[in-house]
């Protein structure tokens, strides 16, 4: 235990230098910036005014108020996609192994990497949140209930972040990554992010309902008050209670990646 | 047990599945000196450096990088290292400069002493110019001088340099092994991979030839060229006497002869060393062979690779 010891003397420090590193990466290439923050907003026009005059939400509510707390979580769970692209794109280029022969502990690269996640995601809510307001989103809950709700959306984003490094590692090369990437694009369809559970076919249901996607959501909704329908009677239990089931399945994801990760990065043979 | 070793292991073996990488290899590799691991590819120095530097555990044997147990300590084994080669990289996305502070950062240099650390490597390896430009646009003899400076931030007492001039033109290549040599003179012990006879035989001190995850002979440039002793070599009028001046040879040094029709030469390897030129010219005239040269040299380690590796290729062969 050694290793944990010196992590907790050593760990901030080179979390922060690898923290540094990320947002040099970022202020040499400002474009992916650019587009990381308005990709959500294209998504916003997107479901907002074209898919959304077809899509109807029971209860009759607005659909862009249903909206924008699922394109929120979209956007956290992109933290998957971009943790992955980057790791592979480490472990490429010879990096990772770089860091892998430097004294630091075995926590500073993953840490580093997954908090850089969640500052960009902090920055990425913001014109979206904006965005929410300009199309008719409003806050309806309590102050303290909004911030809850971002909390849980950047703890969230972090056990995102935690996925895609593990399957960035996993999949060793940029090219693999790139072709996963277009699977994980697809796991917030599969929720109630943009279209209401019910409708679906029984077995596709069931597997939106415990999608930890749609916990998230609709806690989101809860919290921000935004005229949620009420679960159907026979929704999966995550529904009925969202906030207990995301944070839930927020420290599980994490419970479960951190040791993974930690350990594939300390034991990568080959 | 502490060794005066900077590297030292014994039976080190490696299995991926099937593939037995590396099968028993025992290196020792003295303080302060330049050991050349040398071998075609697939020979498994790239195994071994990964085991010695952590980034691999040992399937069986035992290994000690400046006294420190490789598995059983690895992060002592890690301060004391510096590694650059196929595997490990700088950030192509990041300067120069942005790499080394990073990288000085990382290994526990502060702000100020992290910053000038940089500049005086950026300095040293003529780096200065290029230092505020992204590395992935370097070219390739900028790329690896950056690699090997960013492994001297802290002065690591051993290095690990995984083919360092793979590559480069001639000219960069120079300019690593000036780098290299400095290093020894301030104290460090360096373990380079090379398939370059001659820059093992420019820089080493020691080389260990290995093929097939094993080594196949040890010894410091000469005494490995003295090993297989000399080689005659000589340059016929007519190629058609070839196959006659091959079998005098052969005859004369107990080797096999290698015959070249393009530059109507024969040679052999001899450890013979009663062996003189003029009873090579005597034998040759006497079979009515017309020679236009004839040399007796000591091999070029180009050759002494060769009959090696043939050697254990050979062995496999028929073992198998």
């Amino acid at each position: 235990m050694s290793d944990l010891t010196a992590t907790l003397g050593s760990s901030p420090r080179d979390a922060i230098a690898m923290l540094g590193r990320y947002l040099t990466r970022m202020r040499h290439a400002p474009g992916m910036l650019v587009i990381t923050l308005v990709a959500p907003l294209a998504m916003l026009v997107l479901f907002g005014y074209l898919f959304g005059s077809a899509i109807g939400i029971p209860g009759g509510g607005n659909y862009r108020e249903y909206l924008v707390p699922g394109l929120f979580v979209s956007v956290a769970a992109n933290g998957i996609l971009t943790g992955m692209i980057s790791t592979a794109q480490d472990q490429q280029r010879g990096v990772m192994d770089r860091f892998r022969t430097l004294p630091m502990s075995r926590f500073a690269v993953p840490f580093g990497q997954t908090a850089s996640e969640v500052l960009v995601a902090a920055a990425g809510l913001l014109p979206l949140a904006l965005a929410g307001l300009a199309v008719g989103w409003r806050v309806r809950g309590t102050a303290g209930a909004a911030l809850g709700a971002f909390a849980l959306l950047l703890l969230f984003r972090w056990a995102a972040a935690w996925i895609g490094q593990y399957l960035g590692m996993l999949a060793k090369s940029e090219e693999t990554a790139g072709q996963l990437a277009s699977l994980t694009f697809m796991l917030p369809m599969v929720s109630n992010t943009y279209v209401p559970t019910e409708g679906m076919p029984g077995w596709l249901r069931f597997l939106a309902d415990w999608n930890p996607i749609s916990s998230v959501v609709a806690a989101c909704r809860e919290l921000f008050g935004n005229a949620a329908p009420v679960a159907a009677a026979d929704a999966a239990w995550p529904l009925h209670h969202p906030v207990t089931a995301a944070l839930l399945w927020s420290l599980l994801l994490l419970a479960v990646f951190i040791p993974l990760c930690v350990h594939r990065y300390t034991h990568t043979d080959r | 047990m502490t060794s005066t070793y900077a590297v030292h292991s014994e039976g080190l073996e490696k299995r991926f599945g099937a593939v037995h990488a590396l099968r028993g290899l025992d290196l020792a590799v003295p303080e302060g000196s330049i050991c050349g691991l040398l071998g075609p590819n697939g020979a498994g120095k790239t195994t071994a450096v990964r085991i010695l530097t952590t980034l691999s555990t040992p399937t069986a044997g035992t290994a000690r990088v400046a006294g420190h147990d490789v598995t059983g300590d690895p992060r002592a084994v890690r301060r004391s290292i510096g590694l650059t080669g196929q595997y490990a990289s700088v950030d192509g996305d990041l300067t120069g400069r942005e790499n080394l502070r990073l990288f000085g950062r990382l290994q526990g240099l502060r702000g100020a002493a992290a910053r000038h650390r940089a500049d005086e490597l950026l300095e040293r390896f003529a780096l200065t110019d290029a230092a505020d430009r992204p590395s992935r646009t370097y070219s390739g003899g900028m790329r690896r001088r950056l690699d090997l400076a960013a492994c001297l931030l802290t002065e690591p007492p051993v290095l690990f340099l995984d083919e360092p001039t793979t590559g480069l033109d001639p000219q960069s290549r120079e300019s690593i092994w000036e780098g290299v040599r400095q290093l020894t003179r301030g104290g460090s012990t360096v373990l380079l991979t090379t398939q370059y006879l001659e820059e093992a035989d420019r820089l080493a001190d020691e080389i260990v030839v290995i093929d097939h995850g094993t080594v196949t002979a040890t010894g410091t440039p000469d005494t490995l060229k003295a090993a297989i002793g000399s080689y005659v070599e000589v340059v016929v009028r007519s190629t058609e006497a070839l196959p006659d001046a091959g079998r005098v040879l052969g005859a004369l040094t107990g080797g096999e002869p290698v015959l070249d029709r393009a530059a109507a030469t024969a040679g052999a390897a001899t450890t013979d060393p009663a062996l003189t030129l003029p009873r090579v010219v005597r034998e040759l005239d006497a079979a009515g062979v017309a020679l236009l040269d004839a040399t007796v040299r000591r091999p070029t380690l180009d050759e002494v690779f060769l009959r090696l590796t043939r050697r254990t290729t050979t062995d496999k062969e028929t073992a198998a």
